[in-house]
C-alpha cells in the first residue's frame, strides 16, 4: 500500500485529506507541525509527504529542507497543500526541494491522481 | 464532505478563534512581538484554508482580507496603531460571527462586515511593498489540475520530447521513470536513453544527473497534455517537446554533438542493456539503445562490481536484534532457576549454561554487526555543509576529519544527520571569526573545523571542534538574561553558562543567522541527541575555539549498567555516567545546609543525592557504614555522589522501553528484565540529579504500584 505522511496544522486538512486518500487506498499518517512531521518522518519509510506551508516550529519550507539534507528517503516526492497559489510560492517551493504542489481547496480526483503519478502509483520496496 | 469533517472544522475554529482573541489580548497591552503575531496570523490563515475545503465563500474571503493586513503586520510593513489595533479586533469578531453563521447555515452576513472588509483592504494595500500579493486578493485557484483544454488532436501526432533532467530533478523527488509513465498514458511511448555523459565509475558522482531520455510519443495527443505532465519539472530540466510531422522516420531529430569526456565506457556500466553507440548527433542526446526501464541516474548504488552484500529490511535486523534480548533474559532466567534447584556450581549443567551464554553474547554482537556502518559517508557530507557554510559567511574554513571508519548502529548514523549538520554549520558560522579578527590574533588560515569520531568503553563519541574564538560567556548570559531564561542575579559557573545555548528558546532570530537557523536550535539537537540515550557535552577556551562533545551508546537496544540496590528495588545505572565507586569513611561527610550532604574526596567536595529519596522510596538516612557511593559525572561535566545500599553486579541489560507499557516516569530512563525475571528501572542520571536540585522533593514512585513480576513489562 502507498504509505503517505501528510503534515498540516489544521486538524480539518488532516482529517480531509486522510479521508480522501485512505479512500482511495493510500495508508496516510498525520503530523500536526513541522518538527511533529519530521518526528514521524524518521519513523517510517513513506512514498510520499504532503506539506502544509504555514505551520507553527518548523514551516513547510523547513520541513522539506530537512528531508532533502536528511540521510533517509531523501528523494522522496513531497506536495504542497496551501492556500497560496501564486508563481512566486510555486517557485520558492520549487527551489526549497518540492515535488509538486497543489493549492486548497483542493478536488480530490486531482490529489489522487498527481500522488498515484509521483509514487508510481505503488509502494515502493 | 461529510457532518464529521465539518465538525470537526467547527470545532477547530473554535480553538482558532480562542487563539485569536487572546493572542489580540496581549497585542492590545502593548506586546506584540513576533510569536504572537504570527499565532494571529496562524489562526485566520488555518480557518481560511479549511474553510476553503467547504466552500463557505464569505468565510473565505473575509479571512483572506483578514489575513492579508496581519502578514503585513508580521512582515513588519504595517505599524500596529491604535486605529489597526481597532480594526483587526473587530475583524476577529466579524469571523467568529461568520463562523457561527456557516455552523448554522443561516447565510446571515454580519453587520459590520462590509465597513470592515473596506478599512481591511485599505490597510491591506501596501503602499509599495506586497502590493503584488494583496491585489491578486482572490486569485483563488479552486482546483490545481483543473483538466486543460486540448487543442483539437490530429489524427495521429509524432512528437519528439527531449528531456535531460538537472541534478535537481532528482533532489526534488521526480523519477524519469513515471514521467515516462505518465506520457505512455497519452499515447504510444519509445523511450530512448543517451548515457554518453556518463563518466568513468570512479568519478561519478551518484547525485548528478548524466541521462537524457529522447522520447517518441505517438497518438491523438495535444501538446498541452503533454506539457503537463511535465509541469512540475519545469526549471529542474532541458524539455523540448516538437511535433514532427507524420512519416518521419522513428530516429529523433539530428541535433548538436555533444563533448563527453567520458566517452560511452561508463554507460556500459550503467546502462543494462544494448550499450549505445556515442552516434554524432543529438544535443546532449545520442540516442541511447536502453530501453525505457533505463534506471535514471538516481544515487546510491552505482552499479559497481557485485560485491556480494544482501539488501535486507531493516525490520527484520530489528526483530532480530529484539529476540536476542530475549534470547539474553531467558538465559539469565534459566541459571537462576538452575542455582536455585540446588545443582552445584561445578556440574556440567552450569557449564553448558555458560556455553548458552557465549553463544547467544556471539549472536547478539553478530546481529549487532549488521545494523553497524561506518559514519565516513555522514562526514563526507558535512565536508560539503562546511563547504557552503563558508563560501555563505565568506570565511576560510577546511573540515579535517577522523576516524571516519568508526562503525555505529545505523539508526544513529540517520539520526545524526540533523544535528550533526547543524552543529557543524555552527561552528562555522559562530565558532570560527571573521578573517580579519584572526589574523589580528595571529591564527593560521584557513581555520579549522574538526569532526572526529572514536569509540570509547562501550560508547561512540563524536566531536565537533573548531579552533575560532570560543564561546563569548558575556553575551551567551546577557541573550539568556534577556530572553528571560535565567535571572539577572543569578551566579553562573562557566560550565553553567556553556550549557545555556542547550536550552529551549535560547537560540531565536537574534543569535541565529540565516544560515545556521532552520528553525532548529541546540535544544533540538539537544533533545534528539538525549532521545539517542547519549549527551551533548561542550567545552570551550577563549581565543582557542570550542568542541561539542556527543556521546553515544553503540547501540540502542541494551545499555551496560551496573545493578544496584536501593531499599527494596533493584535499579541500574548507566555505566557511561559513573566514574568511580566509593565506600566512604565516616569522616567523608560534611552537612551543609538544613538537609545537604557534601562528601569530602581527595580534596574537592561532592554533593551527596540519595537516589531512594529522591525516587519516593522512603527516606534513607546517608549512613557512612552501609551506604554505597556511585561517583556519576552530570552533563555539565560535574560530579554529584548517587548513595545506594548496595551494589549487585555490572552487565548488559535490555532495554525495555517505559513510555511504551506504562508511562515516563521522571528520573526514570527505562525498564529492563533481570535474571530473577524481575523488573529493573534503569535511572536517568542527570534527571534525578535534577530532581534533587528541587524543592520539595517529588516523590514519583510513591504513587506507583510496583509489579514485581515479568507480565508488568511483557511486551
Amino acid at each position: 500500500m502507498t504509505t503517505v505522511l501528510a503534515i498540516d496544522d489544521s486538524l480539518t486538512i488532516r482529517q480531509l485529506v486522510s479521508q480522501t486518500l485512505e479512500a482511495a487506498g493510500f495508508s496516510v499518517t498525520t503530523a500536526s507541525d513541522g518538527r511533529e512531521g519530521l518526528v514521524a518522518f524518521d519513523k517510517a519509510r513513506f512514498d510520499a509527504v504532503i506539506t502544509d506551508v504555514n505551520m507553527p516550529n518548523l514551516d513547510g519550507f523547513g520541513v522539506i529542507e530537512a528531508i532533502r539534507n536528511g540521510t533517509t528517503n531523501r528523494r522522496v516526492p513531497i506536495l504542497v497543500l496551501t492556500t497560496e497559489s501564486g508563481a512566486e510560492l510555486k517557485d520558492r517551493a520549487r527551489r526549497a526541494g518540492a515535488t509538486g504542489w497543489i493549492v486548497k481547496p483542493f478536488d480530490d480526483t486531482a490529489l489522487i491522481d498527481v500522488l498515484h503519478r509521483l509514487t508510481g502509483g505503488q509502494a515502493r520496496q | 464532505m461529510n457532518d464529521s469533517l465539518k465538525a470537526t472544522f467547527f470545532a477547530e475554529c473554535e480553538d482558532l478563534l480562542e487563539a485569536l482573541s487572546s493572542g489580540l489580548a496581549v497585542v492590545s497591552e502593548g506586546a506584540h512581538d513576533a510569536e504572537t503575531v504570527n499565532a494571529i496570523f496562524r489562526a485566520v490563515h488555518s480557518i481560511k484554508g479549511a474553510a476553503g475545503a467547504f466552500a463557505l465563500t464569505d468565510l473565505v474571503n473575509f479571512a483572506h482580507r483578514f489575513e492579508t493586513v496581519l502578514d503585513r503586520i508580521r512582515s513588519g510593513t504595517l505599524e500596529i496603531d491604535a486605529e489597526v489595533l481597532r480594526i483587526i479586533t473587530r475583524s476577529s469578531d466579524v469571523l467568529a460571527d461568520l463562523v457561527e453563521a456557516a455552523q448554522s447555515e443561516s447565510g446571515a452576513i454580519p453587520e459590520a462586515m462590509d465597513g470592515l472588509v473596506q478599512s481591511l483592504t485599505d490597510l491591506g494595500e501596501a503602499p509599495a511593498a506586497g502590493g503584488a500579493a494583496a491585489a491578486d486578493a482572490f486569485a483563488f485557484e479552486p482546483v490545481a489540475f483543473a483538466p486543460i483544454c486540448l487543442d483539437l488532436p490530429a489524427a495521429e501526432r509524432v512528437f519528439h520530447v527531449a528531456f535531460t533532467p538537472h541534478r535537481a530533478l532528482y533532489e526534488n523527488g521526480h523519477e524519469p521513470a513515471r514521467l515516462f509513465a505518465a506520457l505512455a498514458e497519452l499515447g504510444a511511448v519509445e523511450v530512448r536513453c543517451d548515457t554518453s555523459r556518463l563518466p568513468e565509475l570512479d568519478r561519478l558522482d551518484p547525485a548528478e544527473s548524466y541521462l537524457s531520455w529522447t522520447i517518441v510519443l505517438r497518438g491523438d495527443i495535444a501538446e498541452g497534455r503533454i506539457l503537463q505532465v511535465f509541469s512540475f519539472v519545469e526549471g529542474l530540466c532541458d524539455l523540448t517537446v516538437d511535433l514532427v510531422d507524420e512519416g518521419v522516420p522513428h530516429e529523433p531529430p539530428a541535433l548538436l554533438v555533444h563533448e563527453s569526456d567520458g566517452t560511452d565506457k561508463g554507460g556500459a556500466h550503467m546502462a543494462p542493456v544494448d550499450t549505445p553507440a556515442p552516434a554524432a548527433g543529438p544535443v546532449g542526446a545520442a540516442p541511447g539503445g536502453a530501453p525505457k526501464a533505463a534506471r535514471p541516474a538516481t544515487p546510491g548504488q552505482p552499479a559497481a562490481a557485485p560485491a556480494a552484500t544482501l539488501r535486507v529490511d531493516p525490520e527484520r535486523v530489528d526483530k532480530l536484534i529484539n529476540t536476542v534480548g530475549e534470547l539474553i533474559i531467558n538465559h539469565a532466567v534459566i541459571t537462576q532457576k538452575v542455582i536455585a534447584s540446588g545443582i552445584p556450581q561445578n556440574s556440567d549443567l552450569m557449564a553448558d549454561l555458560d556455553d548458552y551464554r557465549h553463544l547467544a553474547r556471539e549472536i547478539q554482537e553478530g546481529v549487532m554487526a549488521i545494523r553497524a556502518q561506518p559514519v565516513k559517508p555522514l562526514f563526507q557530507r558535512m565536508a560539503r555543509i562546511v563547504r557552503e557554510a563558508a563560501e555563505a559567511t565568506g570565511k576560510d574554513v577546511v573540515l579535517v576529519t577522523e576516524g571516519e571508519a568508526t562503525e555505529v548502529d545505523k539508526t544513529l548514523v540517520e539520526r545524526l544527520a540533523d544535528p550533526l549538520t547543524h552543529m557543524v554549520r555552527n561552528a562555522v558560522d559562530h565558532g570560527i571569526e571573521p578573517a580579519e579578527r584572526r589574523a589580528a590574533a595571529g591564527k593560521p588560515l584557513p581555520a579549522t573545523v574538526r569532526l572526529s569520531a572514536a569509540h570509547r568503553s562501550g560508547h561512540v563519541q563524536i566531536e565537533v571542534a573548531d579552533d575560532g574564538g570560543g564561546l563569548n560567556r558575556e553575551r551567551v548570559l546577557q541573550t539568556a538574561i534577556a530572553k528571560g531564561l535565567v535571572s539577572p542575579d543569578a551566579k553562573l559557573s562557566e560550565a553553567e553558562i556553556d550549557n545555556l545555548l542547550f536550552l529551549p528558546g535560547f537560540s531565536t532570530a537574534s543569535t541565529v543567522t540565516n544560515l545556521s537557523g532552520r528553525g532548529v536550535g541546540m535544544d533540538v539537537v539537544k533533545t534528539t541527541i538525549t532521545s539517542l540515550g547519549g549527551r551533548l557535552t561542550i567545552a570551550s577556551e577563549p581565543g582557542r575555539g570550542s568542541v561539542f562533545t556527543i556521546s553515544l551508546p553503540l547501540t540502542l537496544a541494551v545499555l551496560d549498567g551496573m545493578v544496584v540496590s536501593v531499599g527494596s528495588e533493584t535499579m541500574v545505572l548507566p555505566l557511561a555516567s559513573i566514574v568511580e565507586t566509593v565506600r566512604p569513611r565516616p569522616g567523608d561527610f560534611m552537612p551543609i545546609g538544613p538537609t545537604g550532604t557534601l562528601l569530602s574526596i581527595r580534596g574537592a567536595f561532592v554533593p551527596v543525592v540519595c537516589l531512594g529519596d529522591v525516587l519516593g522510596l522512603g527516606r534513607h538516612e546517608i549512613d557512612a557504614s552501609r551506604s554505597i557511593l556511585v561517583l556519576i559525572r552530570t552533563e555539565t561535566g560535574s560530579q554529584v555522589a548517587l548513595a545506594v545500599d548496595g551494589i549487585s553486579d555490572q552487565r548488559q541489560v535490555v532495554i525495555k522501553s517505559l513510555e511504551g507499557n506504562y508511562r515516563a516516569i521522571q528520573g526514570i530512563s527505562a525498564a529492563t528484565i533481570l535474571g530473577d525475571g524481575k523488573i529493573a528501572l534503569i535511572v536517568d542520571p542527570d534527571a534525578v540529579v535534577a530532581m534533587a536540585s528541587q524543592t520539595p522533593p517529588l516523590s514519583p514512585l510513591a504513587d506507583m504500584e510496583f509489579h514485581n513480576d515479568r507480565r508488568a513489562a511483557a511486551g
